[in-house]
């Protein structure tokens, strides 16, 4: 059981990279990572709403839909349990934590239409994870996403002094500039699952 | 007379999404789909099609409701019509084209986050009448299906050797595996959009927006959270 969560943990970390593999959540990868602190702040507060939107709409499938043959009704039903959940944890954030608040409180309203959320849930059922696997999954795919965040806010502050060719300024060399780094990410292929005997 | 500009005026919405507005190269929308599912032509038009069908039902029916939905709620309430028609998208296809259902996996209901969809509601829909908007969801729509193509046209044939599934380069040349694979995904896409760059500038057209903000501007987002996500 620990070996199956520790597995799925750091396979969504390396080998499933939400944002470099499975290519979800790239809007906030190429608009947030150009300074260290908002890619940081940005993605704890992904990760931080994946966890809570995995604990919600996990039961509400399992306990409410699944029963009542209401499974089509997924999409409209978890885009709106996250939207409604962002718009809570910002009014609670605001009214208990003012310091939390300050610090992730601009990136919760880009969140709400953040593809990895939504794709993480929906995910989590799709793989047939169990309650506590699908919120280790959750967090671990919340933590890869910091980790492909902060590497590229890494490579972006070295772009910025390079000199592509003009159609290539801005936005196009960014793309070929993750393209790289996500050849990185290609190596770790097969490693997972040889620790883990999976 | 004024029947006519109104008439070349629809027209231009139409055309407005092929390169100029191009959703994904030049406003950078719905970047996740295009770089996911391109790995083939086959899987890029069922995802473009798919697409343009809830892109041109939800701007119909956002546009048909804009006087109804208060201001404060149209987020929410924009959602919601564009998860009803992306349900409608995936029992069809599923019914239908079970291979595509398959091949797209968890994208298919992600076009309920894309941002095209919720960009051109808010942008488009909201302000304009019924017919206006199912024009420029046609256009964005084919817009979209154009760009996704040419993408899994390029990654299919250098990536694996093959177009539609059959065989076109010469079975002694070694296919560029790495192009089908996620890293291929990222280059293919940003030397397309250098070359939509390019094309533009050359017809003299002026660069909408600055690149490097282009894609907070068209995001749907931008008005929640100020454009933050482009100046930080």
């Amino acid at each position: 059981m620990a070996a199956k969560l520790a597995f799925i943990f750091f396979s969504m970390i390396l080998t499933n990279n939400y944002v470099l593999v499975k290519f979800l959540g790239i809007c906030p990868f190429l608009g947030v990572s150009k300074k260290l602190d908002s890619a940081i702040g940005m993605s704890a507060a992904v990760t931080f709403v994946m966890v809570v939107a995995t604990a919600a709409t996990w039961p509400i499938y399992t306990n409410l839909l699944e029963p009542q043959g209401l499974g089509y009704l997924q999409t409209i039903v978890f885009i709106l349990v996250i939207a409604i959940l962002v718009q809570l944890l910002e009014l609670i954030m605001k009214r208990f934590m003012p310091p939390l608040y300050n610090a992730l409180g601009i990136y919760l309203p880009l969140i709400t239409t953040n593809c990895t959320i939504l794709g993480v849930t929906i995910l989590n059922i799709d793989n047939g994870y169990n309650y506590a696997e699908s919120l280790v999954c959750s967090l671990g795919a919340g933590l890869g996403f910091m980790l492909a965040m902060v590497m590229f806010s890494g490579v972006r502050r070295r772009l910025e002094e390079a000199r592509p060719p003009k159609p290539f300024e801005g936005l196009p060399i960014t793309l070929v500039a993750a393209s790289i780094v996500s050849l990185s990410f290609t190596g770790f292929g097969g490693l997972i699952e040889k620790i883990f005997g999976m | 007379m004024e029947k006519q500009s109104k008439k070349s005026n629809r027209l231009a919405v139409l055309t407005n999404g092929l390169l100029h507005e191009n959703p994904n190269l030049r406003l950078v929308l719905g970047t996740c789909p295009t770089l996911a599912i391109t790995t083939s032509v086959f899987n890029s038009v069922g995802m473009g099609l798919a697409a343009t069908f809830v892109l041109i039902g939800s701007n119909m029916a956002i546009s048909a409701c804009r006087k109804l939905i208060p201001d404060k709620v149209r987020i929410p309430a924009f959602i919601t019509i564009i998860a009803g028609f992306v349900t409608v998208v995936m029992m069809l296809v599923q019914a239908f084209v079970p291979d595509l259902y398959n091949a797209l996996g968890v994208y298919l209901p992600l076009i309920v986050v894309n941002c095209i969809i919720l960009g051109r509601a808010e942008m488009f829909a909201s302000k304009n009448p019924v017919i206006e908007s199912a024009l420029d969801g046609l256009g964005m729509g084919i817009g979209f299906t154009l760009t996704l193509t040419v993408m899994g046209f390029v990654r299919e044939l250098l990536g694996a050797g093959t177009v539609l599934g059959f065989q076109v380069l010469p079975a002694n040349i070694e296919p560029f595996s790495i192009l089908v694979s996620p890293p291929g995904g990222f280059f293919v896409f940003g030397v397309l959009m250098a070359v939509a760059i390019w094309l533009d500038e050359r017809r003299g057209k002026t660069v909408n927006a600055d690149p490097e903000t282009a894609g907070c501007a068209g995001c749907a987002n931008s008005a929640l959270c100020h454009g933050e996500g482009g100046k930080v």
